[in-house]
């Protein structure tokens, strides 16, 4: 039983990383109907932004935290406004390659600087606590505590503030909402900011519970919270993270209680199963109530 | 408008073509490097271009290598893979056709000198990889037997994973042992299953054998399972930058047993991703910077003074490399594939900064021993030594 909610733990920490990050590409989806593959690279730019604060700044982990929140918000603003916004009326096929190439961008970018995976240095000292059979260390703690808060204060901001209203507003109906008196780009940069920070928060925990940072790390793990948003219903904040918490349990406990060659295998049958059952995702309608 | 833009086109068209040929004069011996500059091992492509640098360099030096009654200087093309399997064999391809190369040595990691040798292999150019050491690297896809064309410097698996299983029951006496390794990796599934297969013939038992797939970053639930199981010690065959990450995270699971590892270890970024965390395990390796012979010190000395860092095992196994190419070019005396391969295959036995080599008739893995290096102090320090 010990050993189940050992598991258990490891999968919560795990898929509140992928929840974080899937915030991103669902935020960004619900509010132009674009999918930002550059997403995962922001994530692997936050934990490369940790690593230069921490290495070189010497700062502690909160300003650490919030300078990297900080730099990656505004990197998205910026790629938005240069890349993503020209494109705004044009296919969305197009606004995607512009996407792909922009993940391209930074992944070579960091390359060209230093290919060598780098060290995060441990920026809080690391406690593991023994509780009968369960070893609970404090950066699991830390790294589940602070996702869920993350995701509850942006779900406060999306549902109980004006701005959120905004988005959730101009996801439902692009042309009708600036005759309101609502400045679209700034609700779109501020979309941006959000989605791409909470990403950053993301790199920087993830760098913290696995401290060897590489510009390769956000392919995969951008892939897999892209189906997590997928999963949990792509437009729909609160699915997007009951998509990350899925995904993590399920790559967990399938390589808990099977041969861990068939975690992906297994995983990902299951997620199509899961997607044929409710084509939208879990939360997803056809017509749904985007971000 | 369109014109001056076909023209621009064909000119620069013109001057890559110009500038690949233009020094293209007969007096240079052209050898290939391909090596994983960037990618998930950049350290390893990073110290095999130093020491085929400093080779070269030595041989150019002393005016070049004496073929029939003329000094050839040799020409270092280097390739990087971007650590991925298509573009070794793209770069193998590149090599062999378009700068004609008379041999070729590296790629280092065996996933990615395994597609490279096949291509050497068919086009008949001779290849040397520095530290591949999956038996598949030297061997026939399809008939099984030797490739002809392609050699080694390392020792193989084979012999490596039995030399760990080894070490780990007599001298760590243990019997419970755990593994947990890279399954879409050739060399990491390749050791993992000779260490297990020699490990239980002698009597020891493995608890857990756990796998994960290249690029993976959370282990917890492999780790999870491994902790059940309790080893009395556990066996990462892999690569040096994803080791740090699986002890720490086994350390915050609360595992206490000891860890052991293969030559993948051997580079000095283990100890900067480590820090602490690595203190006092054993790996295998080619060769021990600081229990060097005389050849072996000013090779260590040499390189010291160029790159201001100790050569790891990449590094002088690339360096034999080339000597074993420069033996085979002065022994064919003409620069000409053929003759180098076949001047290479001739060659029983080779002493290098690695160790005494000793090829056997229709092979190209060389006979050689192992050492096993502890982690002491933050540095890698000799331990033992393994014969063949």
């Amino acid at each position: 039983m010990a050993y189940f909610f050992q598991q258990l733990l490891n999968a919560l920490q795990l898929g509140s990383i992928y929840a974080l990050i899937a915030l991103g590409y669902t935020m960004v989806y619900g509010i132009l109907t674009m999918i930002n593959f550059a997403h995962g690279d922001l994530f692997m730019v936050g934990a490369f932004f940790c690593f230069l604060l921490a290495v070189y700044l010497k700062l502690s982990f909160v300003p650490t935290l919030l300078l990297s929140m900080l730099g990656v918000a505004c990197l998205g603003v910026i790629i938005e406004r240069l890349a993503y916004k020209p494109l705004r009326t044009a296919p969305r096929v197009s606004a995607i390659i512009t996407a792909l190439g922009v993940g391209l961008f930074l992944e070579n970018f960091t390359l060209a600087l230093s290919p060598y995976p780098k060290h995060i240095p441990p920026l809080l000292k690391n406690v593991t606590w023994t509780v009968g059979e369960l070893s609970i260390s404090s950066l699991q703690v830390l790294v589940i505590v602070l996702s869920l808060g993350l995701m509850l204060i942006l779900d406060f901001v999306v549902w109980r503030t004006k701005a959120g209203m905004a988005m959730r507003a101009i996801s439902w109906d692009k042309t009708i909402v600036p005759l309101m008196g609502v400045s679209v780009n700034k609700i779109i940069s501020l979309t941006f900011a959000i989605g791409t920070g909470l990403g950053g928060a993301a790199g920087v925990l993830y760098s913290l519970a696995y401290p060897v940072i590489d510009p390769y790390m956000g392919i995969m793990v951008g892939w897999k919270a892209f189906i997590c948003a997928v999963v949990g219903g792509i437009g729909n904040v609160r699915g997007a993270m009951i998509g990350g918490f899925i995904l993590g349990a399920v790559e967990i406990l399938v390589a808990a209680f099977f041969p861990s060659t068939y975690r992906d295998f297994v995983a990902f049958t299951l997620l199509l199963v899961l997607l044929i059952l409710k084509p939208y995702g879990i939360l997803g309608r056809p017509q749904p109530q985007k971000v | 408008m369109k014109k001056t833009i076909v023209g621009m086109v064909l000119l620069i068209v013109c001057a890559l073509f110009a500038g690949g040929c233009s020094k293209d004069d007969a007096s240079q011996i052209k050898i290939g490097l391909i090596a994983e500059l960037t990618g998930d091992i950049p350290a390893v492509g990073a110290s095999c271009k130093n020491a085929a640098e400093m080779a070269v360099a030595e041989v150019n030096a002393a005016g070049g290598i004496q073929l029939g009654d003329k000094k050839f200087k040799i020409k270092l093309i280097i390739e990087d893979n971007a650590g991925k399997a298509d573009q070794s064999a793209s770069a193998a391809q590149k090599l062999i056709t378009q700068n004609k190369v008379v041999a070729i040595v590296g790629p280092n990691a065996s996933r990615y000198a395994l597609p490279a040798a096949e291509i050497a292999e068919s086009g008949k150019v001779a290849l040397i990889t520095p530290w591949s050491t999956a038996p598949k690297a030297t061997l026939n896809s399809r008939t099984g037997a030797s490739k002809k064309y392609v050699f080694r410097a390392c020792f193989i698996d084979p012999f490596q994973g039995g030399v760990v299983a080894k070490f780990t029951l007599d001298n760590l006496k243990s019997r419970k042992a755990a593994v947990l390794y890279d399954v879409a990796s050739e060399y990491n599934k390749g050791i993992a299953e000779i260490f297990k297969a020699v490990y239980e013939q002698n009597g020891g038992k493995i608890v857990a054998f756990e796998t994960y797939t290249t690029n993976d970053k959370d282990f917890s639930s492999q780790l999870t399972k491994i902790r059940q199981a309790a080893p009395e010690i556990i066996f990462l065959p892999n690569y040096y930058s994803e080791v740090p990450l699986q002890i720490q995270q086994a350390k915050r699971l609360g595992i206490t047993a000891p860890f052991i590892g293969a030559d993948a270890w051997g580079s000095e970024e283990l100890l900067k991703l480590c820090g602490s965390d690595c203190e006092g395990y054993y790996f295998s390796t080619h060769y021990a910077a600081d229990a060097a012979g005389e050849t072996t010190r000013k090779f260590i000395a040499d390189y010291r003074s160029r790159y201001s860092t100790t050569p790891d095992d990449v590094a002088a196994l690339t360096y034999d490399s080339f000597g074993l190419l420069k033996q085979a070019l002065a022994t064919a005396g003409k620069n000409d594939r053929q003759a180098v391969r076949d001047a290479l295959a001739g060659i029983p036995r080779y002493d290098g900064v690695t160790g005494i080599m000793q090829f056997r008739e229709g092979s190209g893995d060389p006979v050689k021993s192992a050492v096993i290096l502890k982690i002491r102090d933050g540095k890698f320090t000799w331990f033992a030594n393994a014969k063949p």
